[in-house]
């Protein structure tokens, strides 16, 4: 377990090196929050009836959302591992006394939250700053609070062992690009990257939200915002939990398997 | 320009090496933008109009401005790579050779997997053409196509802008992505939608809704000046900054010699 501490904590200080992408990174994000925001009053403004999240709930969606981008979007891909199946730098790995998929999990947490934690802060504070409609709220009870903490670290642990087995895919197809694009284009809309799910058309919002990218950013968001509450948000919870059990096991499985048959072609 | 087709084929072939590879990528471009598609889509399921425009008028935005924005993509693919070609010293090698240097960049890297988005647009257009509640004369279609290539044109300009931040700094570059990206992203919609400022900004200091919303106005009979229509003509005026900046950026440069 020491080693797996330590391995978080060298990513985890690595990632915080590189300030000034992520002062430019934020800004993006400010504007874009922005216009998301915009974009969803001006529906609101077309018809009231028709929004499915109160206003308030949307606004602190889009601002969590982009607060903590780095910890939900499929589309952050740790270029290292890629690279290292596809060269054959695999083979120095595999020599370490380390569990690889454990290994792998640590160094994409840890990127991933260093990223995450980094950037939240000025956003959160101007998100709390400022006028009126565009405010973020904060959770309605404490209870909601908590909840939302521990749906985010779940979501991270689904997030991050789904993207495990699109690496353990390398190990068959060469062909990293674009799998990776098409299965992070596809999880992100189905998470409600683009559109939050309560958006979606009815028959299809109640297949969607049985579906594991439903346990990504989808939960925590929608638990802060207060759009789901209660005895919603423990069965939400629970989904998350199964998914995440089922996605860890398929993982391991697929990389014992993957690991028994890999050939590193010397030299 | 004989030259420039000369590159053209030399990457369309290079990359036509890994096919697979090659339409993968091409379509994950394809499904990014038609989840964006699908996202409007909802959005006007739901509400089934925006302001005061409907689902097909929205689509012709959509497509314009992907359309535009991908173009200028698959062409000036070379400025996206350009602070690498700073850091590993490539540049100084282009810059003894007796060539323009926008030429050089450009020439250096095409990509042309873009073309999935290039097709999203194309089929949105299809859709959105005869159901966006516009007659179709001659001056009609000449807006629309002088809103597609003045728009990629625009674009192209926000990408040499890109690269020429690159000789001043190399990190922070991704605050430039609100306005590639993000005007890519939120061209989805009219951009009055965003409200007054917004608007101002996008006509007066980088012209996205000079070949997007104002002439969209003309389209729609909404404005019946000349004036509207020519509109995105005036927003390649932004061009000329774009490369003044280019060419000071290109003065101050200083290799760093490795």
């Amino acid at each position: 377990m020491k080693k797996y501490r330590a391995l978080f904590r060298i990513r985890f200080i690595n990632a915080l090196q590189y300030r000034a992408a992520a002062v430019a990174g934020m800004t993006t994000q400010f504007a874009w929050g922005f216009m998301e925001i915009f974009a969803f009053a001006a529906f609101y403004r077309v018809s009231r009836a028709a929004f499915p999240m109160t206003f308030s709930q949307t606004v602190s969606y889009i601002w969590m959302q982009q607060a903590f981008l780095a910890l939900f979007m499929m589309w952050f891909w740790e270029n290292d591992i890629a690279d290292a199946v596809v060269s054959g730098g695999i083979a120095y790995e595999m020599v370490r006394p380390l569990d690889l998929y454990s290994r792998w999990f640590c160094q994409v947490a840890a990127n991933r939250l260093a990223r995450a934690l980094l950037r939240c802060a000025p956003i959160l504070i101007v998100a709390f700053l400022v006028p009126e409609p565009y405010r973020m709220s904060l959770p309605p009870d404490l209870t909601q609070l908590f909840l939302f903490l521990l749906s985010t670290a779940l979501s991270l642990g689904v997030v991050v062992s789904f993207s495990l087995l699109i690496y353990i895919s390398l190990f068959y197809m060469l062909s990293p690009m674009g799998v990776r694009i098409i299965v992070a284009v596809f999880s992100d809309f189905l998470a409600g990257a683009i559109v939050p799910l309560p958006f979606f058309p009815e028959s299809l919002r109640a297949l969607v939200e049985m579906l594991p990218f439903a346990a990504m950013q989808n939960m925590p968001l929608r638990i802060y915002s207060g759009n789901i509450a209660g005895a919603d948000a423990w069965q939400g919870i629970a989904l998350q939990l199964f998914w995440l059990a089922a996605l860890l096991l398929a993982g391991r499985f697929a990389m014992d398997r993957a690991l028994k048959k890999v050939i590193v072609q010397g030299g | 320009m004989r030259l420039y087709l000369k590159f053209f084929s030399l990457h369309l072939k290079s990359q036509m090496q890994y096919k697979t590879s090659f339409f993968l990528t091409a379509l994950g471009q394809f499904l990014g933008a038609f989840t964006s598609f699908l996202g409007i889509y909802f959005m006007f399921m739901r509400f089934h109009t925006l302001e005061d425009f409907s689902f097909g008028q929205a689509l012709l935005c959509f497509a314009v401005i992907l359309m535009a924005y991908t173009m200028a993509e698959m062409l000036g693919r070379g400025f996206d790579l350009f602070p690498q070609m700073l850091g590993n010293g490539e540049f100084d090698r282009a810059l003894v050779r007796p060539m323009n240097i926008v030429f050089q960049v450009l020439a250096a890297k095409m990509d042309f997997s873009r073309f999935g988005r290039l097709m999203q647009a194309i089929l949105v257009f299809c859709y959105a053409i005869p159901n966006s509640g516009v007659v179709w004369t001659g001056d009609k279609i000449l807006t629309l196509c002088l809103m597609v290539t003045c728009g990629s044109l625009v674009f192209f300009g926000l990408f040499l802008v890109y690269a020429a931040f690159s000789f001043f700094t190399v990190e922070g570059l991704e605050f430039m992505n609100v306005f590639t990206d993000g005007g890519r992203e939120f061209g989805r919609y009219p951009f009055s939608v965003y409200g007054k400022n917004i608007l101002r900004f996008l006509t007066f200091v980088i012209p996205l809704a000079l070949f997007q919303y104002y002439p969209l106005l003309y389209l729609l009979d909404r404005e019946q000046s000349v004036l509207y229509m020519l509109l995105p003509l005036v927003a390649l005026l932004f061009l000329l900054p774009c490369y003044a900046f280019f060419r000071l950026g290109l003065r101050r440069y200083k290799s760093t010699g490795s």
